[in-house]
């Protein structure tokens, strides 16, 4: 990358996290909904889970986690890069110099920084409030490094991959829907390995499954391993899962994208 | 106004002289042939209107243009490149005012032109550029809170930011009141003489024959006549009407000479000639004319 190419990124990434501080009621609504949903869990709930003896609040924790980064990539951005197709924003910068690896690395930037935001607060309230704890063996936080990573860069390649889906006037619950349904069957609210065999092949086709099997890897004990499907955590699979997904949302997102609206 | 610029027929100039050369441009929608054989030459440092109905051709002729949109078939080059193969570079020479944008509005002028700056290998100062569009005194407002004029004038300040030495401004004073109208096309005016080429696509009749050096009617996909405002559709050959009134009342005169019946007539009233008026075709009159809106 040249440095030109380098400055206009920052550039990008300085204008994107302007422009989400700024529109304040989605910026409230990003981060207050996975805290309110695990404090919620938390509230209706509260047992372990079976012959573990882990809180299934932590199990929702990490789950969160995972939802948190998909919400802000996938489904913010389908959303957003939508719009921003419709009032001519893409248009405009089609018409510039900008490299459109730059709006590219500017939205995955967007997203890490809302990520991390959301993260930390997540974490802050498992640890006050749903005695989460943080794990000390630094490999932990290794593996929560790439994962994060990883997961982040293909919520947002799916995500504009799936703005390009959005055809004029269609609806946000396109996005939201599924989405939503898959949060169910990924084991974010129930413990993976009380599923059905079946919803649990359906749900390991999809990427949600495996981001919220690597963040359980990080933040729940060893002891919890022998729910999971596959008796370990399985990050090799979970590295080669996100990354194939990541794969086809990008080839989907080059072959698909759309700058303009009405190109019949 | 335009009238003491030498202006020669089109022709076949070389690269150096022409900003865009467009040969049998044809694109479809499915059936429809938006544009069917389109041939347009624009001048280096000419303001070119392009004037047609809706669904003429013109959104689909500009978009191709400005690398928007593929097209079927035909030659195009913009200052000598193809806009179907264009990279950074090439945008980089040119400007885009587009039609009604409603983005960047959650960003001030100052701060959306700074961004856009960052785009460009040589950009024009930020500042500079928003005191030439006239607003330095909005400059902290943000693009959601300014008026429709002070938008568009917004639009043109990140269209030049650029230095382009092509412009493309798609139906800049839509919604404008005259005053900001006059102001606008001082700007355009000012911008020619600093060298940029402009094509200017609009719906008013009086815009184009202010502005443009050139314009091209556009009909059912293609260019039907191009000239200046002043010969355009042969409106300098066209029959003139003298109106005048005396005793009996009013009179109305067709003619190809009106300076000698004008003499005529003076001779006739030994002076004055009461109410004269000396009316030739109008660019509307000639245009709609060409549209075959008659």
């Amino acid at each position: 990358m040249s440095t030109s190419t380098a400055t206009i990124v920052a550039a990008r990434t300085r204008l994107e996290l302007k422009m989400f501080v700024r529109h304040r009621e989605q910026m409230a609504v990003t981060f207050a909904m996975p805290v309110l949903l695990l404090v919620l869990l938390a509230l209706i709930g509260g047992g372990t889970v079976d012959g573990t003896g882990v809180a299934e609040s932590r199990v929702h924790a990490a789950g969160m986690i995972a939802v948190g980064i998909v919400s802000a990539g996938f489904q913010g951005l389908a959303l957003a890069v939508a719009a921003e197709r419709r009032d001519g924003t893409l248009k405009r910068l089609r018409g510039t110099p900008m490299p459109p690896v730059a709006y590219l690395l500017g939205k995955i930037a967007q997203v890490i920084v809302v990520s991390l935001v959301q993260v930390a607060l997540l974490l802050v309230v498992g640890v006050i409030g749903l005695d989460l704890t943080l794990p000390h063996d630094p490999t932990r936080w290794l593996t929560f490094a790439w994962v994060f990573v990883l997961g982040v860069t293909v919520a947002t390649l799916l995500g504009l991959a799936a703005s390009g889906l959005m055809r004029k006037g269609a609806n946000g619950a396109l996005i939201i829907l599924p989405f939503t349904a898959l949060q169910f069957v990924s084991g974010v609210f129930v413990a993976p390995g009380g599923l059905p065999h079946g919803v649990q092949r359906f749900a390991a086709v999809f990427p949600l499954k495996w981001l919220t099997q690597g963040m359980r890897s990080v933040f729940l004990p060893d002891s919890f391993r022998a729910v999971e499907p596959a008796g370990s955590w399985e990050l090799g699979r979970v590295a080669l899962v996100l990354a194939a997904w990541g794969v086809v949302a990008l080839v989907v997102w080059i072959r698909t994208f759309r700058w303009i609206e009405n190109e019949r | 106004m335009t009238a003491e610029r030498t202006l020669a027929p089109a022709g076949e100039a070389g690269d150096a002289d022409t900003a865009i050369r467009v040969r049998g441009l044809r694109r479809a929608y499915g059936a429809h042939r938006a544009v069917d054989g389109l041939d347009l030459d624009v001048r280096r440092g000419e303001i070119f209107a392009l004037l047609g109905p809706n669904g003429a051709g013109k959104t689909t002729t500009t978009e191709i243009l400005e690398g928007y949109r593929s097209r079927d078939a035909g030659e195009v080059a913009v200052l000598g490149v193809d806009p179907a193969r264009a990279g950074a570079r090439w945008r980089a020479r040119i400007g885009i005012v587009l039609q009604e944008s409603a983005d960047v509005s959650g960003l001030t002028v100052r701060e959306s032109v700074r961004h856009f700056a960052h785009y460009y290998p040589k950009p024009r100062d930020p500042d500079e550029v928003i005191e030439a569009v006239g607003l330095t005194d909005r400059r902290d407002t943000r693009a959601g809170a300014l008026s429709g004029g002070q938008r568009r004038r917004l639009d043109v300040a990140l269209g030049i930011l650029g230095g382009p030495e092509l412009l493309f401004l798609d139906e800049p004073t839509t919604g404008f009141d005259p005053e900001a109208r006059r102001r606008f096309w001082a700007l355009i005016v000012g911008l020619r003489a600093a060298g940029t080429t402009i094509l200017l696509t609009t719906h008013y009749l009086d815009e184009a024959e202010h502005l443009a050096d050139r314009v091209g009617v556009i009909r059912a996909g293609r260019v039907v006549d191009v000239d200046t405002p002043e010969r355009l559709g042969g409106r300098h050959l066209a029959r003139s009407v003298l109106r005048w009134r005396d005793a009996e009342g009013a009179h109305e005169l067709a003619t190809a000479e009106p300076t000698a019946d004008v003499a005529r007539l003076a001779a006739r009233f030994g002076g004055e000639i009461p109410e004269l008026t000396v009316t030739r075709p109008s660019l509307e009159d000639v245009y709609l004319d060409l549209i075959g809106a008659w």
